[in-house]
């Protein structure tokens, strides 16, 4: 090849795909101004289950790790964010130290949970989470599957609290997107998408696999973690068997492969398309559940990649490049 | 405690009922079918109904339910899995997933929370017991789910050895591209055996329906328990799968034992402790283990 060539980080449609996401940042972070009560709670709802999207994708899209037990996060979060609060820590700060605490378990864990392979490594997690549920109901303040509130949230006006919590929410998901993004752009990220696509092939060139894998890891249950407690924040009530139901790690198992598993893009908009499904349908109770199943039966055998990869393979889109494009100039072509 | 031990036994015997359907699809596949307990639910109502409406005794609805169960599982792996197991292993996980919870809410539509059983329908089998020296009881129908899934997994592991589907099963399991070229047709070879084991996955249902109660949502449970014989007993080895439910079973009486709520907790337990050693009776592991730790 003669050609000269020049890298390519970014598009144009990634470059407005940046200005639109700036923009609607600008616009959601001055909803409040104008939207109802119930409408806010809603959307903090849909940047959960953002979160959560991206982290599952996070972990089984690019790690390669797919866990079954990824609301042991979710409920630690909530549980550490209770427990703290109890002990006299302000409820917004708690969350805070909550999935930092959850970090730290996680990055323990990551010793152990690391060294299983495929199967073992997704039912591992699931027993784990079962186990740390039981644990968790033996706390005292906890009593069993009885639960516990947030009781310290009262001292907050409910109209300044349910914007506090939007606010937050909304700042979380953009930062975990931001920093998740920021890791895939990296050195780190060509690394992940080596073991992605194949671990041996990654090792063999000199990828600390371990290594990378384990900040997945870490990442996605600092950020499950977060996911879990403000959850807690809006809902109040802290019941175990609600947070570490195994439905989470369904619904973000939903999202990902609906949206497109191993892509930025894909795991948003699966969240998008969960959160719309459930505002429609949601208060279909049983049929709703039976919808979700079945799309979810559909796309796994009509979609395989997902809506965004069936959108990217058609049309060439891509909004948030994290990869390298060589772009042949001028010379033999 | 040597009664606790005895019931510990066959309560394994019972999860290695439940499981062997599941290691069996996951061993030939690599498959996680997360819909494995609410197909045996399914198939627990169906004997249900079948009883009910229409008097048949469980034992017999067997006759009709089994033959169901397999035709089903025949057309979810020729028509479901087949295709997306295609795009990779996660994919059948989302469709089983999705299955688990189509079936989970139909059966709530239609037979509401109540629990059911289908000890009522059994005469005394569900609590007849014998008595043997030294003052223990042993349930006859324990006695009889034990022996069932010895059965099951002797004939399985000679339908795998001896038949000639047995053996182009095992051969797509291995290598399924490869089984193709010596003119095995892996499509009807992982369609029959995941039809075996929905057959498997109506006797544990009619042994879970006639030993216990349960309702729609009871799936998840006994999906949880056989996956932990699964993993417990190695992945891929039947015989296994009974060792495991059985380790597991006195996992839980153990627990129980120490604490009230310590049934479950010793069960999980057992599992990752299993786990543990199994990683680090391996060498190369521990040398990562290592490396790790020094690093």
């Amino acid at each position: 090849m003669t050609g000269a060539f020049v890298v390519e980080r970014w598009t144009t449609a990634s470059r407005i795909g940046f200005l639109v996401i700036a923009f609607a940042i600008v616009v959601l972070v001055a909803a409040p101004i104008v939207l109802k009560a119930g409408t806010l709670d809603r959307l903090t709802a849909l940047f959960i289950y953002v979160m959560l999207a991206a982290m599952w994708n996070a972990l089984a899209g690019y790690g390669g790790l797919v866990s079954i037990g990824q609301q042991l996060f979710f409920g630690l979060g909530a549980y550490f964010t209770v427990r703290l609060a109890d002990a006299g820590l302000n409820p917004f700060a708690s969350t805070i130290a909550a999935a930092l605490i959850v970090a730290g378990i996680a990055w323990a864990m990551s010793h152990f949970m690391l060294q299983l392979r495929g199967g073992e490594f997704a039912i591992g997690m699931w027993v784990l989470s079962e186990l740390t549920h039981l644990l968790v109901n033996l706390d005292r303040l906890v009593q069993g599957e009885t639960g516990t509130s947030l009781i310290s949230m009262n001292v907050y006006d409910p109209d300044n609290r349910r914007i506090a919590i939007y606010l937050l929410a909304f700042g979380i998901m953009v930062a975990l997107l931001g920093a998740l993004y920021a890791l895939l752009r990296s050195k780190s990220g060509a690394a992940i998408q080596a073991i992605r696509d194949n671990e041996v092939a990654a090792t063999s060139v000199g990828v600390d696999v371990l290594k990378t894998k384990r900040i997945l890891f870490v990442l996605a249950a600092f950020g499950i973690g977060l996911a879990g407690a403000l959850w807690l924040c809006s809902a109040l009530t802290f019941q175990p068997k609600t947070y570490f139901s195994v439905q989470w790690t369904a619904y973000m198992i939903f999202m990902v492969l609906v949206g497109g598993i191993g892509k930025f893009e894909g795991a948003i908009l699966g969240a998008l398309l969960f959160f719309t499904i459930e505002t429609w349908f949601g208060g279909t109770g049983v049929w709703y559940l039976i919808g979700l199943g079945l799309a979810a039966v559909v796309f796994s055998l009509f979609f395989p990649k997902g809506i965004w990869g069936a959108i990217e393979q058609r049309f060439g889109i891509t909004l948030l490049p994290i990869g390298y494009r060589l772009k042949i100039i001028g010379g033999a072509e | 405690m040597l009664s606790n031990l005895i019931q510990a036994v066959f309560l394994g015997g019972y999860y290695a009922m439940v499981a062997c359907g599941l290691s069996f699809m996951f061993s030939v596949m690599r498959i996680i079918n997360l819909a494995h307990g609410s197909l045996a639910i399914l198939s627990a109502y169906l004997l249900y109904v079948l009883a009910q409406k229409f008097n048949i005794n469980p034992f017999l609805g067997l006759l009709i339910v089994v033959p169901v169960m397999a035709t089903l599982g025949w057309i979810l792996q020729r028509y479901l899995l087949d295709r997306s197991a295609k795009g990779g292993e996660l994919l059948p996980v989302l469709t089983t997933f999705g299955i688990a919870i189509v079936l989970d809410n139909l059966m709530f539509q239609r037979f509401g929370a109540d629990t059911r059983s289908l000890a009522p329908y059994i005469g005394d089998l569900s609590w007849a017991s014998y008595a043997l020296p030294g003052g223990l009881f042993v349930g006859k129908l324990q006695i009889l789910v034990l022996m069932t899934v010895i059965v099951v997994i002797g004939a399985l592991q000679l339908f795998l050895k001896k038949t000639q589907l047995g053996r182009s099963i095992r051969a797509t399991a291995m290598d399924p591209d490869t089984a193709g070229l010596v003119g095995i047709d892996a499509k009807r070879a992982t369609a029959a055996a995941t039809a075996i084991a929905m057959a498997t996955v109506a006797l544990a249902g009619a042994f879970l329906g006639m030993r216990a109660t349960f309702e729609p949502y009871s799936g998840t449970p006994q999906l949880l328990a056989a996956f932990e014989a699964t993993v417990i007993g190695g992945i891929g080895s039947l015989w296994g799968t009974l060792a495991g439910g059985i380790i597991l079973a006195i996992a839980q009486t153990l627990g129980a034992s120490v604490h009230p709520q310590g049934f479950l907790l010793g069960g999980h337990l057992a599992f990752l402790i299993v786990l543990f050693f199994r990683l680090h009776r391996n060498r190369d592991a521990i040398l990562t283990w290592l490396r790790v730790r020094t690093a």
